[in-house]
This record gives C-alpha cells, structure tokens and sequence, in this order.
C-alpha cells in the first residue's frame, strides 16, 4: 500500500489531499480515493506540501469545491488540473 | 507514544474490555481521577486559592478570570460551570472559596448534592491570611481523606468521553477525526456517554450535523442553537474572520475554509446519532449516547465546558499540535500528521499518521485508541498531565453589569 502520495475523500471530490511531505511540480502522483478504494494517477504543477489540496481536474472562477462529497467553498481566481489549492483561489460561501 | 509497529490485530477483532479501574463517588458516578480542588467563586479569589494548593499537597487550585458582577445567562453559566466542576466525578473533594458567602454557598450546596465532602470559605471581614489559615486545615483533611481513595473495577459504560479537535489540520479529516469516529461507534453500544460540541466550527456542515439528531426534537434543537450562535458571529464580526476561523494554523495546515473544518470535524462522531443538545456546561440526563454541547470552538473553553457536563475522560485529535489539558479531565491527545507526531511528540499520545501512509486503517487506529483510553482512565497519565497543562477557562456571554 505505500506509495500513496494524495489521498481523496469521496469520489466526487474535485481535489485531493497531499499526504507526504511535499510533492513537486511535475511529479506523478499516485492517488487513493477513500470511499470506493480506487485508484487514480495526475501529475502534479506546483509544489504542494504536506495537508495542502491538488485539483484534480480544470475549475473556473465560481466553481464549488467539493471534498467529502460537500461544498466546501467557491472558486476565486481559475485553476488547473495539479494546481494547489488553497486560500490564494478558494473562499469560503459563509461569513 | 504508543508504537504501532506491533500492532498484529485484525481489523475489528479486538475485544473491547468490559471493565476499568475508576473511583467510585457517592453518587454512582466513577471518577478516572482522584483530585481535591480549591475553587474559587471569582477572580479576586485566586490568590487565596493558589495559596492553600501551595500550603496543601494533594491539591489544585483552578483559578479563572471572573465571577463578580455578572448577570442574567451569563451568571447562570458561570454557576453551572462552577457547580459542574466540583460535582465532577474526577473530583473527590472540593474546597470553594469566595469574597462574600452568598454565591459561595449557592456553589458548595449544589455541589454537596452528590455526597462529596464540599466545604465553602468567604475572606471578607476576615482577609486572605486568616482565609488561608483557615482553609488549609480543612483542605489538609480532604487531601488524606482522598488519598485513601483507591480504583476498583467499574463497567465500561461509567466512561463519559467528550471530543473536541484543535489546530486542526486536513490530516485531522482524513485520519485522526475518523479514528475518534471510530472509537463513537465502537463504544457507543457499550452504554458509555459521549459529547462533542464547537458550534461554530460546524458551519458549512450544520444541515448534515442537523440530520444526525435522533429525533425531531433533538435536530430542531440543534438547528436553532447553531443558528443563534452563527448570527452572533455574523453580528460581532468585523471580517469575514479569515484571521479567526479557519485559524493561521488550520491555514498552514492547508485547510482553506470553515466549510473545509467543518466537515472533517464532523468525522469526530463516526456514525452515531446524538440524542439531545446541551446548553453549555449542562449536564446530560438522557441517559448513554452522544450528546451534542453548545460550546466555542477555543480548546480550553469547551473542554472545560464539557468538564463541568460531568465528562470524565477527554479525547484531543490535533493536526497542527494544539497542547492543551485540563485541570479535572485528562485530555488524551491524538494526531495524524507525521510532522506533528515527530517534532511535538512530548505532546502526543496516540499516534495514528501510519493511517496516511496506509500501513494502519482506521478499525486499527480506533482499536489503538481504546486500547489508549482505557489505559488513561486506570490512571495512566496523559502527556498533557505529565507537563502539568492545566487550562481552565470560564466562558463569558458578554460584558458584567
């Protein structure tokens, strides 16, 4: 089972979440998604460190992030697949 | 820190222990731990307070910020954090000690309801040095009585356990939150009580939390509590509280939004259902089963909050390394994020970041906390006891009169 570098919730998840240190722009990552134990390849874009999420496919600005199967917010500024993801293009839809 | 390394279960088939070692109170409660505490009533009564635990050995003082001039629904919480603290079953005797006797005696006769020894001491018209004199004596005798105090075996359903994570991070929602989960589902069958609570830090996930209320009741309970405390939030705030939730810890630990938080809070309660909502420091009395508890979702308030419900063993998944204890209920810490369970590990008790690199599932990862709890409430001491964290935090409601 090592070798996995992301780990994503639910199937319907738009990002995933790092799970080693770091990865690196250009890396291949091996992906597991929890809820059906699939596994899924991509390649990444940026440095991404440990806890931080990866798109796992293209979003535009006003797009909804999806992690656990739920909303977690709305894109801010578009991202490509293997972008991280984080405060700098996602906010939150309350407060 | 417990090594996983020799872990040779299979998932799901260890057996739960049926009994654990406790202090049986006089009113049927069992306590994990055995304190004798000095309470005082209100700020000014602290010095006293921290005078006799330094003059009485076997002792704690739990001094706290406020208690004069308050009033309405924040008087009352106050009362009730007070009283649930010495009411406790980690608490043997209490010693309660205040500027005037009034509310002193308003705390030791609600605490005196269980039985324990409670003795209520007031210093004006006397002064501090007398107070201490005084008090001394009196906690010198509590102290040996207490200490003749000893465990027996006690059913597994006397465990009372509330959760709350803190400096969480996206590790806390993959891993550590689950594993909590996983110890709900396994215990809550055994009769034991279980409380989470962070009202605010469910934002984003308060409808799906809703739907987990055991009954109508229950669920329109909750939503009027979540909704009252985010309009407060929504009244207070200046920002759009990207400093305060997520915090600059969640964030460096790449959780992005409060929606985010919430959601891998929310793995803390595994699949259970809870049976009522807690007004904060309330204590439950619908019998075993999860309860959620109106609290902040700061470390220290809630957890002293759920101390004062009568909860008596604590579980902690942190991401980031939040250190928090608590002075009466031993706060047993978990964390998933490997960089955290190396350079923090003075601070972290059960370590499950084998769940991230899969060597460990979470059936494994529940059994290893178990195994950890029972280990706490038979008297081992947690990380956060050993480093003689001890956070008690009143909450307030808003400004005294």
């Amino acid at each position: 089972m090592a070798g996995t570098d992301i780990i994503i919730h639910d199937e319907k998840d738009n990002v995933g979440v790092v799970v080693i240190e770091k990865i690196t722009p250009k890396q291949d990552c091996d992906c597991w998604i929890m809820e059906n134990d699939k596994s899924v390849k991509i390649q990444s874009m940026d440095e991404i460190p440990l806890g931080h999420k990866i798109a796992m496919t293209d979003l535009n600005e006003g797009d909804t992030i999806l992690k656990y199967g739920h909303d977690i917010g709305k894109v801010v500024k578009s991202i490509k697949k293997g972008e991280h993801v984080h405060v700098h293009n996602v906010k939150t839809k309350k407060w | 820190m417990y090594m996983f390394t020799t872990l040779k279960l299979k998932s799901g088939k260890m057996e739960i222990p049926k009994t654990f070692l406790g202090y049986k109170r006089e009113d049927g409660r069992t306590g994990t731990r055995n304190h004798v505490i000095i309470l005082p009533v209100d700020d000014i009564s602290n010095a006293c307070a921290e005078a006799v635990a330094n003059n009485i050995k076997g002792t704690i003082a739990l001094p706290h910020s406020y208690g004069r001039l308050q009033f309405g629904a924040d008087l009352e919480l106050h009362f009730r954090t007070m009283i649930g603290t010495g009411k406790n079953p980690n608490v043997a005797a209490v010693i309660v000690i205040g500027i005037e006797p009034k509310w002193t005696k308003r705390i030791v006769d609600a605490i005196a309801t269980t039985g324990k020894p409670v003795e209520g001491f007031s210093i004006e018209g006397v002064g501090d040095i007398d107070t201490i004199a005084k008090v001394s004596k009196k906690a010198q005798e509590f102290s040996i009585w207490a200490s003749e105090k000893q465990r027996e075996e006690r059913p597994i359903s006397d465990l009372w356990i509330s959760v709350k994570c803190g400096e969480s991070d996206t590790t806390s929602g993959l891993a550590s939150n689950p594993t909590v989960g996983n110890l709900m589902d396994k215990l809550e069958p055994l009769g034991v009580h279980l409380c989470f609570g962070e009202t605010s830090e469910l934002t984003g996930a308060e409808t799906v939390c809703e739907k987990r209320g055991k009954t109508p009741e229950a669920q329109e309970k909750f939503r009027k509590t979540w909704s009252s405390y985010n309009d407060f939030i929504l009244k207070e705030a200046t920002d759009d509280l990207s400093e305060s939730q997520p915090t600059a810890g969640n964030i460096a630990g790449g959780l992005t939004t409060i929606e985010e938080k919430a959601f891998g809070n929310f793995q803390k309660i595994g699949g259970c259902k809870f049976i009522d909502v807690l007004e904060p420091a309330e204590e439950p009395t619908k019998g075993p089963g999860l309860y959620f508890m109106d609290t902040s979702s700061a470390a220290a308030e809630c957890v002293t909050l759920q101390a004062a419900g009568g909860f008596n063993l604590h579980l902690f998944p942190t991401g980031q390394g939040n250190i928090i204890g608590n002075p009466i209920e031993p706060v047993v810490k978990l964390t998933a994020n490997p960089l955290t369970a190396r350079t923090m590990s003075e601070h972290i008790d059960v370590d499950v970041s084998k769940i991230l690199s899969r060597e460990m599932n979470l059936d494994e990862a529940g059994d290893e906390l178990i195994k950890a709890t029972i280990r706490v409430a038979n008297g081992r001491l947690t990380c956060a006891e050993a480093l003689g964290h001890r956070e008690f935090v009143m909450t307030k409601l808003y400004r005294s009169a």
